[in-house]
Formats: C-alpha cells, sequence, structure tokens
C-alpha cells in the first residue's frame, strides 16, 4: 500500500537539500517491491543463466563438429543424450543460446518499435489517417502470415539479418492494433486536454504524455511477442527457410527432431522446447512483476 | 471493544422488532492475509416505517454498513463480531441459501449508478417481470405486476417503456425502474446507497419524492447512505453520523444538523457552504487531515487525530456515550466545550473585486453534426466576464454548460457568425490557432483530478512543464516559479516529487489549480471543480480558489450543479437551458429572487442540509432534445408559469429586468415576484402546466397541484 499524503501538512519553506535523496528513495522503493517478488528472482535467475550461457558458450562437447553415436539416450556421459547426428544435445542448447538471444528480441523489438509508432499515430490522429493506416494493416493482417514470409525469404535469400526483418514486419500489424486501442482509451482522459490547453504539439502529447502510460501493455506485448519470435524462426527454420543448419538455434532442434519423438527418441526435442519454454516463462515473470510494481 | 462502554443505545426496549437491528457489528478486510478492522462496533436500529441516514467521508464505512445490512459483502470481508437482525432474524448466521431467500423476500437496494444496475443488452419490462417470475408469479401474473409496479414508481407510460431498453431511458427513468425491481418482494427493508448522485438536481427531487411516498405506503425501513447532507436532512428520519468505522453520533436528523454534539459532525456542517454564506463573507471551515488508513489500530476515540478539542484524556481513554435528550447520543468527553467550535472565528472572508471586462462573447453559436442532423448545442450566447469576477454557471446536464466553457477555451471551435474577444481581440476558434499569450490566459480545471493528471508524471514535471510552456522561463526561474505556485496551495517539497497516485483527491486537486495557474492566466474555468470531494476538502478548495482570485484577479467562469458551491463563490451568476442562456445576474439578485421560472425550480430543487420550507417545484421528465427544441420558448413544455398562447408562440428576448439582471420570460419581473411571494407564502407544490413533447416517453400532462 502506497502512502497517500494528507491535506494540511503545513507549507515548507525551502527543503532543497532533501530533494534529491526523496527522489532517490522512490527509485529504491519500486526496487523493493520488486525484490519481494519471487517472480521476479526466479524469472531473472533463469534469463541470467542463459544469458549467461549465451555469452561463455560454456559447453562439455563441441556443438558442431563432434559426432557421436547417433540418438544415444541421457546418460552421464551425454546428460541430455545425443541428436541424430551425434552431437551432444546439452551442448547444442547451450550454444544455441546466442543464436535464440540475438534472432528472437531483435526480431520482436524491431516489431514493437514499429507498431508502437504506427499504433500511436493511429489512435492519436484517428480520422483519416488512422482508416487509410487501419486498411493497409488489416490487408496486411488477411495474407497468409507463412507465404509471405517464405516468398521475400526466397526472394531475398535466406539470411539472419533478413529473418529479424521479415519476423519483425510480420509483427507490426498486431502490435499496432493493441497500442491503437490504448492510446484511443488514453488520448479520451483530461491530461491531454489539458496538454493541448497549454499548446503542446502532437508529437509530444503522443511521446511524452501518452507513451509512458501505455507502456505496460506494450512490455506484455513485447514478452508475447519475443515467445512467438522464437516459435516463428522455428517455423521458418522448419520449412526451409529461416536460420539454417548446422545452427543450434532451438526452434531448429526442434524441428529437426519432433519426428523422431514417435521412434520414442523424445530427448532432442524435450531439452531444446524446455529451454524456450523457461525462458519465454521467465520473460513473462519478469514482465509481470514490473507491471505491478511500478503501477502499485 | 469494551462491551461495558458500548451498549447499543437504542431508545426503551422496543415493542415490534426492529426492521433492521444492527449489533455492536465489527468487520474486517482481509488485506494479503491481515485482517482489517473496517467497521468497529457499529449500533443502531431502523424501525418499520423510518428512515435512517448513514453520513461521513468516503472510506468511513457507510458503504460497508449499507452491504452487510443485506450480507452482500465483498470475498475478503469477515465479520468479526456483532449481530445484524432483520425483522428479528440473525442474518449473520444464515446459510448461502437462506441469504438468499432472505434478500429475495425481505431486503432490496437500490444503486447509485441505475445504468450499471439494469442489463443493457434486455428490455426494461422483462426484467422488472424477472422480478416477479423469481417470487414465483406465473408469466401473465408477473408480467401484470411489473405494469403495476412501473405505475407505482409513478411512470406514466407503463406500456411504452416496458418496451425500452435502459440505454434509451434518461437516468431519472432508468433510477425509476430499478426501485420499481427493488419493491417487486415488499421488502421491509430498503437499502438505497447513494441513489441520487449521478442525477441533476431537478430529476433528484422527483425521485426523494416518490421514495418517500413509497415509503409511507409500504411501512418499510429505509437505509440511506448519502454523501449530500442535504439528501439526508430531507429524507431522514434519524441520521448516524460514521468516522473510522464507528458511529461517533446519532439522533433525530433535525437535532443532529441543528445542534451537532460531536466535534466531527459539527466539522463536517461546517465546511459546508450553507446559509447562504459567500466568500466575503468568511472561508469555510475546514477538517485538517485525513480518514486514517483502513486497518489502523484506534483504542480510543476514533476522531481524536483532527479533533480540535482533543485533550490527553481522549488519547488515554475511549468516551464515553453520552445521551441526550430525544434519543440523540454522542461520543466524546468534550460534549460541553462544542459550543467553542461553534462560535470558532473563521478566517476573514475575501472580497472580490470586480475591474474591467476582459472576455465578451457575442453571437457565439455551437452547432453538432449527428447522422446529417444539426444539433444546436448553443444558442446565440451573449455573455461577457470581468476581471477578478466568478461566473457561476448553472443548469441540468445538457443545458450546454460545458460546450459553452469549451468553447471559450478553444476545446470546440463556435459557429462562423459569432465572436469571442478577450481584452477588445478576437480569439481564434480553437486553441491551436491561439497565440501562446492567449493560450497563457485561458486555462481550466477539470471535475475529475484522477483524469485530468498525467499519472506518469510527478507533481514537479506536470507543474514545471506547464511553467515552461506557458511562461517561456527557463532554468531555475523556472524552478522558482513551480516551488511558489506549489506554496501558493500549500504543498510541499515532499509532494513534488510524488506521483498523482500518491496523492490524496483534495492534493490531486490543488496540483491540478496550480498547473492552470502556471502562467499567471486572466480566466480559469472551473468545470465542477469539487464534485468529486469529499465536503472536508472542498471547503478546502473553495477557500483555496477565492484566496488565489483576491490576490491574481483572474476571472472564474465555474460550472457547478450544486448551488451552495455557487452561491459561495460566485459573483454573477448565469443559467443556461438547451444552449440558450435564460437568466443573468449578480449572484445576490439571482438567489433572493424574482427569478426566471426554470431558476427558480432549480433553486426549489436543491436538497437543504437546513431543512428550510420553501415551495417545491418539480420539473417532470427531462430536458427536451436539442436536435428539436420546443417551439416559442425553449422552456415552456416544462414551465409552471406557462401562458397559452404565448409562450409557446414567440420566444422571448433576453432582455433586462432590473440594472445587470437580465431575463428570458415573457412575464414582467414585478408579475414574477407577485407570483412567486404569493407561493413562498403557500408553500405551493407546483409542476409543469402543458405536457412536454421532448424524448422521454413519460411525461405526465399533469396541471399543477
Amino acid at each position: 500500500m502506497s502512502a497517500t499524503t494528507t491535506a494540511g501538512v503545513p507549507p515548507a519553506g525551502a527543503a532543497a537539500p532533501g530533494q534529491a535523496a526523496e527522489r532517490k528513495q522512490a527509485r529504491r522503493e519500486v526496487l523493493r517491491l520488486l525484490v519481494r517478488r519471487p517472480g521476479f528472482i526466479i524469472g531473472n535467475v533463469v534469463i541470467g543463466f542463459w544469458v549467461f550461457c549465451a555469452i561463455f558458450q560454456l559447453a562439455p562437447y563441441d556443438a558442431f563438429n563432434d559426432f557421436d553415436l547417433g540418438h544415444l539416450p541421457p546418460s552421464p556421459e551425454h546428460l541430455f543424450g545425443t541428436d541424430r547426428l551425434g552431437r551432444d544435445v546439452l551442448s547444442r542448447i547451450i550454444v544455441g543460446a546466442r543464436e535464440v538471444f540475438i534472432v528472437a528480441p531483435l526480431a520482436a523489438i524491431f516489431g514493437v518499435v514499429a507498431g508502437t509508432l504506427l499504433g500511436l499515430i493511429m489512435g492519436f490522429y484517428r480520422g483519416l489517417v488512422d482508416d487509410i493506416i487501419s486498411r493497409i494493416v488489416e490487408a496486411f493482417l488477411s495474407l497468409p502470415v507463412i507465404l509471405v514470409a517464405l516468398l521475400t525469404l526466397v526472394v531475398l535469400g535466406s539470411s539472419t539479418l533478413v529473418v529479424i526483418l521479415v519476423v519483425g514486419i510480420l509483427f507490426t500489424p498486431i502490435v499496432a492494433r493493441t497500442v491503437r486501442s490504448a492510446v484511443l482509451a488514453e488520448r479520451q482522459l483530461d491530461y491531454v486536454t489539458a496538454a493541448r490547453l497549454r499548446g503542446e504539439s502532437g508529437p509530444f502529447i503522443m511521446v511524452r504524455e501518452i507513451f509512458p502510460n501505455i507502456l505496460p501493455p506494450i512490455i506484455v506485448e513485447m514478452t508475447v511477442r519475443f515467445g512467438y519470435a522464437i516459435f516463428t524462426v522455428a517455423t521458418l527454420s522448419f520449412l526451409g527457410v529461416g536460420i539454417q543448419p548446422p545452427s543450434p538455434d532451438w526452434g531448429l532442434q526442434v524441428s529437426e527432431e519432433y519426428s523422431n519423438m514417435i521412434g520414442g527418441v523424445w530427448w532432442p526435442t524435450l531439452f531444446p522446447a524446455l529451454a524456450i519454454a523457461t525462458t519465454v516463462i521467465a520473460i513473462n515473470l519478469i514482465a509481470d512483476a514490473l507491471a505491478a510494481a511500478t503501477s502499485e | 471493544m469494551t462491551t461495558t462502554l458500548d451498549p447499543a443505545p437504542v431508545t426503551p426496549p422496543p415493542a415490534a422488532p426492529a426492521a433492521l437491528r444492527v449489533e455492536d457489528l465489527s468487520l474486517a478486510y482481509l488485506v494479503r492475509g491481515i485482517p482489517r478492522p473496517v467497521l468497529r462496533g457499529v449500533s443502531f436500529e431502523i424501525k418499520p416505517g423510518e428512515s435512517y441516514g448513514l453520513v461521513g467521508e468516503s472510506g468511513c464505512g457507510k458503504s460497508t454498513t449499507a452491504y452487510a445490512a443485506v450480507r452482500y459483502l465483498p470475498r475478503n470481508a469477515r465479520i468479526t463480531g456483532g449481530r445484524i437482525l432483520v425483522a428479528g432474524e440473525d442474518i449473520t448466521a444464515m446459510s448461502a441459501d437462506q441469504v438468499r431467500k432472505f434478500r429475495m423476500h425481505h431486503a432490496s437496494m437500490v444503486y447509485q449508478d441505475p445504468g450499471g444496475a439494469l442489463n443493457p443488452t434486455t428490455k426494461v419490462g422483462p426484467q422488472v417481470v424477472e422480478a416477479f417470475t423469481i417470487l414465483g408469479q406465473g408469466k401473465e401474473e408477473a408480467h401484470e405486476s411489473a405494469l403495476a409496479s412501473f405505475k407505482r414508481v409513478q411512470i406514466a407510460d407503463p406500456a411504452r417503456v416496458f418496451d425500452r431498453y435502459p440505454y434509451q431511458l434518461s437516468g431519472g427513468m432508468q433510477q425509476r425502474v430499478v426501485i420499481a425491481m427493488a419493491l417487486a418482494s415488499d421488502p421491509q427493508l430498503l437499502v438505497l446507497d447513494e441513489p441520487t448522485t449521478g442525477l441533476d438536481a431537478t430529476v433528484e427531487a422527483t425521485i426523494l419524492d416518490l421514495v418517500r411516498q413509497l415509503q409511507a405506503e409500504m411501512n418499510a425501513a429505509v437505509l440511506l447512505i448519502a454523501h449530500n447532507l442535504g439528501v439526508v436532512r430531507t429524507m431522514c428520519d434519524r441520521v448516524g453520523v460514521m468516522y473510522a468505522g464507528k458511529i461517533v453520533e446519532e439522533g433525530e436528523a433535525r437535532r443532529v444538523f441543528d445542534a451537532p454534539q460531536h466535534p466531527y459532525t459539527v466539522g463536517l456542517l461546517q465546511s459546508l457552504p450553507r446559509r447562504g454564506v459567500r466568500k466575503s463573507d468568511r472561508a469555510l471551515a475546514t477538517i485538517p487531515g485525513t480518514l486514517p488508513q483502513i486497518g489502523t489500530y484506534l483504542p480510543t476515540c476514533v476522531f481524536v487525530d483532527r479533533c480540535p478539542l482533543a485533550t490527553e484524556l481522549c488519547r488515554t481513554e475511549e468516551p464515553p456515550v453520552v445521551q441526550l435528550p430525544d434519543g440523540q447520543w454522542t461520543r466524546c468527553h468534550h460534549r460541553e466545550r462544542i459550543p467553542e467550535l461553534l462560535a470558532a472565528i473563521h478566517d476573514d472572508g475575501t472580497e472580490s473585486v470586480t475591474g474591467a471586462t476582459n472576455l465578451t462573447l457575442t453571437k457565439v453559436s455551437k452547432t453538432f453534426r449527428q447522422g446529417g442532423h444539426a444539433v444546436p448545442a448553443l444558442v446565440g450566447i451573449e455573455l461577457d466576464l470581468h476581471d477578478g469576477e466568478t461566473l457561476g454557471l448553472v443548469g441540468e446536464s445538457g443545458s450546454g454548460k460545458s460546450t459553452l466553457a469549451k468553447t471559450i477555451l478553444g476545446i470546440e471551435g463556435p459557429d462562423v457568425g459569432g465572436s469571442i474577444t478577450l481584452d477588445q481581440h478576437q480569439l481564434g476558434a480553437l486553441s491551436a490557432d491561439r497565440p501562446s499569450e492567449d493560450k497563457r490566459s485561458i486555462q481550466m480545471v477539470f471535475q475529475n483530478p484522477d483524469s485530468a493528471l498525467n499519472r506518469g508524471w510527478s507533481v514537479r514535471q506536470i507543474l514545471g512543464r506547464s511553467v515552461r510552456k506557458l511562461t517561456g522561463l527557463k532554468g531555475t526561474a523556472a524552478d522558482d516559479r513551480v516551488d511558489r505556485l506549489a506554496n501558493d496551495l500549500r504543498l510541499t517539497q515532499r509532494h513534488l516529487d510524488l506521483k498523482p497516485r500518491q496523492l490524496s483527491g483534495g492534493l490531486k486537486q490543488r496540483v491540478a489549480i496550480a498547473r492552470a495557474f502556471a502562467g499567471d492566466p486572466r480566466i480559469v474555468v472551473a468545470d465542477e471543480p469539487t464534485s468529486a470531494l469529499d465536503v472536508s476538502v472542498q471547503a478546502a478548495i473553495l477557500n483555496v480558489l477565492s484566496d488565489l482570485q483576491s490576490e491574481s484577479k483572474t476571472s472564474y467562469l465555474l460550472i457547478s450543479h450544486d448551488m451552495g458551491v455557487i452561491r459561495y463563490l460566485a459573483d454573477r451568476i448565469a443559467v443556461m437551458y438547451l444552449g440558450r442562456i435564460m437568466e443573468v445576474g449578480e449572484s445576490e439578485t439571482v438567489f433572493a429572487g424574482p427569478n426566471h421560472p426554470y431558476t427558480e425550480a432549480l433553486l426549489s430543487a436543491v436538497p437543504s442540509v437546513d431543512g428550510e420550507e420553501r415551495v417545491r417545484i418539480r420539473l417532470e421528465g427531462d430536458i427536451p432534445s436539442p436536435a428539436n427544441p420546443p417551439s416559442g420558448c425553449v422552456f415552456h413544455t416544462r414551465c409552471h408559469r406557462f401562458i397559452e398562447n404565448l409562450c409557446e408562440v414567440t420566444e422571448p428576448p433576453l432582455i433586462e429586468v432590473e440594472p445587470g439582471h437580465m431575463m428570458k420570460c415573457h412575464i414582467p419581473l414585478e408579475e414574477l415576484r407577485q407570483l412567486q411571494a404569493r407561493d413562498a407564502a403557500e408553500g405551493a407544490v407546483l409542476t409543469s402546466i402543458v405536457g412536454g413533447v421532448g424524448e422521454d416517453p413519460s411525461r405526465p400532462a399533469s396541471p399543477s397541484a
């Protein structure tokens, strides 16, 4: 419960020295609220672990060129077993973290940034601007996603950069619609009128006044998109146009191995899938804690 | 709770069981598993046919008490002690199924927002029919009962209202439907939670009349929760004053309001602008501090932290219940010192000095387009405003007050042909077209500070941005100005670094006012600046507004539905109806009368906390649609002084009937004076003379009584 200060406090003349300390205290308060949430701690530990893997790549085996027998089940030697070519699954997951933590966040960030910009403009200006952009966005949404992505990747050629751009662009209209509705609700509030009455420009009101208040749904959207980005990249890889083998990308591993599950070989699919799940859940935990702590 | 001190201090053993008897009720809300006490031993009883009001600031526990009376409590509420007896049965001990049956037959509730209480996707008729079928009536029978209940709540055309969706009905009509539903079971107990809060005073008056009449017919007990003390005074036989989950004073309404015996009651009543008090007479009294947070440990007197009479005794010992004549009682150690409070000298008032004309509106009209139809919201407004004066703008909702304010501010552009001039130069139609000097000159204070302050910004950012943008000051000069503004509004440095949500309602509104004053405005438009606040906080805000005005000579355009607030602050008053100004004059002149019949009706509708008897004028139905205004004088359909073959034919001009007093009525001033004096002497009850044409399906064509 935040402290509600009371009316009728005698006016304080000069209290400037205490000011900086007050602000520091406010920041510390938010941090204290965050640390008290177990979700925030767990989320950070998990993400910290994967980021550590992505940076230091401390794998027991070489993820690319160390071939044992194919499809060995988990054992003390290969904790997570080996894949169809006999590469250590654990090592590939650890090394693959780098791929995942580069491609998916970049694609999600691209989609969210572009979508937020569009959504702000649509929601804020409404009228003709909104109508035109909305129709384009709807047309875009009506196209079969995978087909568009496939065509683009085939035409432009498949590189990591192109995958990031294509996935980001696919996400843009979805994010734009979410942001637009948040902006529409926000611009009804009187503080927007107050800003106009003191002569603020449209972009200022959009970016400085409205944007901070719609940040929580955007952060949530970001985490959701991060999860989807991992899957979309995996799908594209599965179709042969995404991340290319022999990359240890988690999604790619799942798509390469899932057909073997019928034969009882579950480990090369399950462990990369678990890696994806833990990452997505961890990010969601962090986002929830952030949203709750900043709005408390 | 010491039971020796707290026996339910009620009148001698009741002959019949009370309709509602609450005995030493304690209730806590679980917050993160920790019980936080909200009610601390509440005791009172209501006899059949009696109405009992609970008053107090928001957060004092009055709504919790009301909901407890029908055992409709949130999941985290725990009754930690005491009993609630309805017609002799203890409802705290009932099973869920028993509670359902009890609610079905014995108690009903009417909520604050009738729009939310009705299902928007179903016609109102079937909704009321359902209330009867639940009671076991057959389909046909229930249908008949529903129509009969519509008649009972004085809906003139039940068959037509029956087939309407809630959104097609006005707020007053919706509330009638809700009441009809609540009365389906002929309850012994009717709980009304702020039943008229969202309604216009004119509609409120008719709903209150209706409730009173029905209550007398049914001999039901009524528990009324209202923040408007005037409503409680007119409606209730007895009242309980609640503070921090405890009733601190109880007694007959006239006793409690005319001779309060608890410092809190005194504080509440003194913070109201009443008995025609004006800013030039005195500043309003305020109750310093705020309610304790819920769950605070309050072993002794609950009011001790805010009480001007508090002594060491009050902090160490719980005050006894002091019995007084006529069943009144109070919990106070220092009752004998109450007269000190009543006689306390308040700060001097502020004299407003009216200067030269600054704002002039000439033939300002505003027409909205709605589905190809022209909807005139403002029609030929002529008005001016002087330096340092407050112009009060009154009228029912839909009368065009807010549109007029928005047009002056440049949020809406007026129609071509009219002009708004500030200091003899033409203002741009829209705020964006106006030079920054003009933007700085006209600023606004909004009704709801939660919406008006950016919740992502600190108070310092909010004020700083306005100062920089409006005055062009930079760096330390701007910071100094922010500090000065904060100081003027009694905000401390600590407040400056907080976000709006960390401030109380009163402080938020101070920030909003400070922002409006950031650029030394010539004119501040205040749209219901205190209607979201408690009376004690309202008093502080009104004082701040009048202090600021006397220092800065700023003009106010004050919109309010509260006549007490208007009377306190306004130097002149403009009365609006259907986008037209019906009357303008000095505040004293308008309140003294004679008035335009519409103003007369508005003034008569206000429930007074002083309980004065006067003429009762009831405006039937709603304000007609501006898209299709009545012919002649637009008010003729609801006017109680309608003259046939004149009013519906010719529209009267707005003419000066005496110096500084303009009126738009066919009846000459002297004749109005005589008519109004006669009616006042007779204590007449007046309603409209002709049947109306407006939107509302139910306007009865009843002649005046």
